[in-house]
């Protein structure tokens, strides 16, 4: 097998008239993580049921693991492990009997099934609810058992949808652990909205809209297109004027703009000043307050996320091609 | 195979979790006990032929609820995205969804052996007919299966799934009810498509292949035409 695990080319659905997705081409290697993002309804879905091969695109095509999804489907569903959207299970089956069903179906069978539906157990922490009924467990729970499913086969390729959707944080915490630790050896593919978890867990991200790819990079090198870090002061008022505070931070030599909140609290200021170039200007800002006689409340470095990108190439902006 | 009975076992337990194999057996019970004690001993003979019309007919109103949900609830629910993308065809899961309905028909089969067995016990039953009957039964049941299931597969709303597969299993049964009005040749034509008419014959004893390969055939149909359902949805 190849090091591409993933080899999607020119990859175009159409819904009708309405194209979902348009001349798509990606590839991505052995112990990638990579995140696929967009807004709802930029295509993410669908690339995912293409590669899974619920779905055949109207034009191009892929190759998973090898195989491709026209010619050889059965092989490429073979080496996948796929989460869908929404985690559809039979809410009628208890969670040993549904993931049993899981890897019989995936080909296992005698004690290695059982082996491995011991450890996918453990990897996803089922334990306490494996004798229950899908339909009574929480969200967190169906969502780990989807996760136990994809990974019963121990596939190389991993295909989730929004698998951290509707969690909470402690739970989205420990499947973002989890989803970490099966990248090492494995391809991982999730798609989401969430741009935290995306620089959380993933070593590449693929940005999507309106159908076409945007971006291709590492959340850091996207983070630094997406422009200059910006620090944010919190001060005591203390009778000072806002233009007092703002002449205290221009002497600050690499500033290059500097202006007040409105969102501050009662008794309090809050400046935010943007360097010239990419500098850490957090012990300026603080020599600077001390020594205009300022009580420094908080200091926040802003700016490093995704999200200044994201809306960049989301909203139409689309010029800034990777 | 294995892919199948996998999918099929699943079918046949998941029927025992929930309400509508229970509330479609009693239903079958409760009226073709009604039937059938109702003029046995006003006939006082020791024959099934009564049974085997009464069911024939309960069961054309009641199978396609066994049905309804096979492919709709899973298209609604989402799951059969997840059953299609692992290593299986559309036509294992057709064929394996169409195995865990049959097998859960014939258990409801098998509930009405105490008839035949009581019958036999009151007088000097003729076993021929009553295998035939139930060849007849299984034959004429898997027929409209395949057809609710092919119901299934069009639509996401059980509702939906359920009426089509009612009006298209009571239209193949009632085709040779009013042959009277007709032409001979249009007559014998509906005649011969006509469930009720196969089935009738087996159930007086006689097996003729021609029966068998009819029911057969529209079992096979509908299956098929089910598995173009499910494929379509990949080029949509």
């Amino acid at each position: 097998m190849t090091d591409v695990m993933i080899d999607a080319r020119d990859l175009t659905k159409h819904y009708g008239t309405v194209a979902a997705l348009k001349n798509a081409s990606f590839q991505v290697k052995r112990g990638e993580v990579v995140g696929f993002l967009g807004p709802n309804g930029a295509g993410k879905t669908t690339t995912m049921k293409i590669l899974t091969c619920f779905i055949a695109p109207s034009g191009g095509t892929a190759r998973v693991g090898g195989a491709d999804i026209f010619e050889d489907s059965i092989a490429v569903r073979e080496v996948i492990g796929y989460l869908p959207e929404n985690t559809p299970l039979y809410t009628e089956m208890l969670v040993f009997e549904y993931l049993e069903f899981v890897g019989k179906m995936r080909g296992l069978s005698g004690s290695a099934l059982q082996t491995r539906l011991r450890t996918v157990v453990e990897e996803t922490s089922l334990g306490e609810v494996i004798g229950k009924s899908i339909a009574e467990i929480s969200k967190g729970f169906r969502q780990r058992v989807g996760l136990a499913q994809a990974l019963i086969h121990e596939p190389p390729v991993l295909i989730l949808d929004e698998p951290l959707s509707g969690l909470d944080p402690n739970q989205a915490a420990e499947i973002r652990e989890l989803i970490r630790e099966i990248g090492r050896e494995r391809t991982v593919i999730l798609s989401t909205h969430n741009l935290a978890e995306v620089q959380m867990t993933c070593g590449r991200v693929l940005i999507i809209s309106q159908g076409q790819l945007v971006a291709d990079d590492t959340p850091e090198e996207l983070a630094a297109r997406a422009g200059k870090p910006r620090f944010v002061a919190t001060l005591k008022q203390n009778g000072h004027s806002a233009s007092d505070i703002r002449e205290a931070f221009s002497a600050i030599g690499d500033a290059q703009t500097v202006k007040e909140q409105a969102s501050a609290a009662a008794g309090e200021l809050i400046v935010e000043v943007v360097p010239k170039g990419n500098e850490d200007l957090r012990a300026e800002i603080f020599q600077a307050a001390v020594s205009a006689n300022l009580v420094l409340l908080g200091l926040e470095r802003h700016g490093e996320n995704l999200e200044d990108i994201f809306r960049q190439l989301t909203m139409g902006k689309t010029g800034a091609s990777s | 195979m294995r892919h199948i009975l996998t999918i099929g076992g699943r079918q046949f337990r998941s029927y025992f979790n929930g309400p509508v194999a229970y509330i479609v057996s009693c239903i079958v019970m409760l009226t073709l006990g009604f039937f059938f004690w109702k003029t046995f001993f006003l006939f006082g003979r020791a024959s099934c032929r009564e049974m085997f019309s009464w069911l024939g007919l309960i069961l054309v109103f009641a199978l396609p609820a066994l049905t309804m949900g096979l492919l709709a609830e899973e298209k609604r629910t989402g799951t059969i995205e997840f059953l299609i993308t692992m290593p299986v065809t559309e036509a294992q899961v057709i064929v394996g969804k169409f195995f865990g309905v049959l097998g859960l028909y014939a258990v409801l089969l098998v509930l009405t052996l105490p008839y035949p067995i009581s019958v036999s016990t009151l007088g000097n039953l003729d076993w021929g007919p009553v295998w035939g009957g139930y060849l007849g039964l299984f034959l004429q049941g898997s027929a409209i299966l395949a057809i609710g299931l092919m119901a299934s597969s069009w639509t996401s709303n059980q509702l939906i799934a359920l009426f089509v597969g009612l009006t298209l299993s009571v239209f193949f049964w009632m085709l040779d009810k009013f042959l009277a009005l007709l032409p001979t040749n249009a007559a014998s034509t509906l005649q011969w498509l006509s469930f009720d008419y196969h089935f009738q014959s087996m159930a007086r004893g006689v097996i003729d292949l021609r029966d068998v390969l009819f029911f057969f055939s529209v079992t096979v149909f509908a299956l098929a035409v089910a598995f173009r359902a499910l494929e379509s949805r990949r080029w949509s």
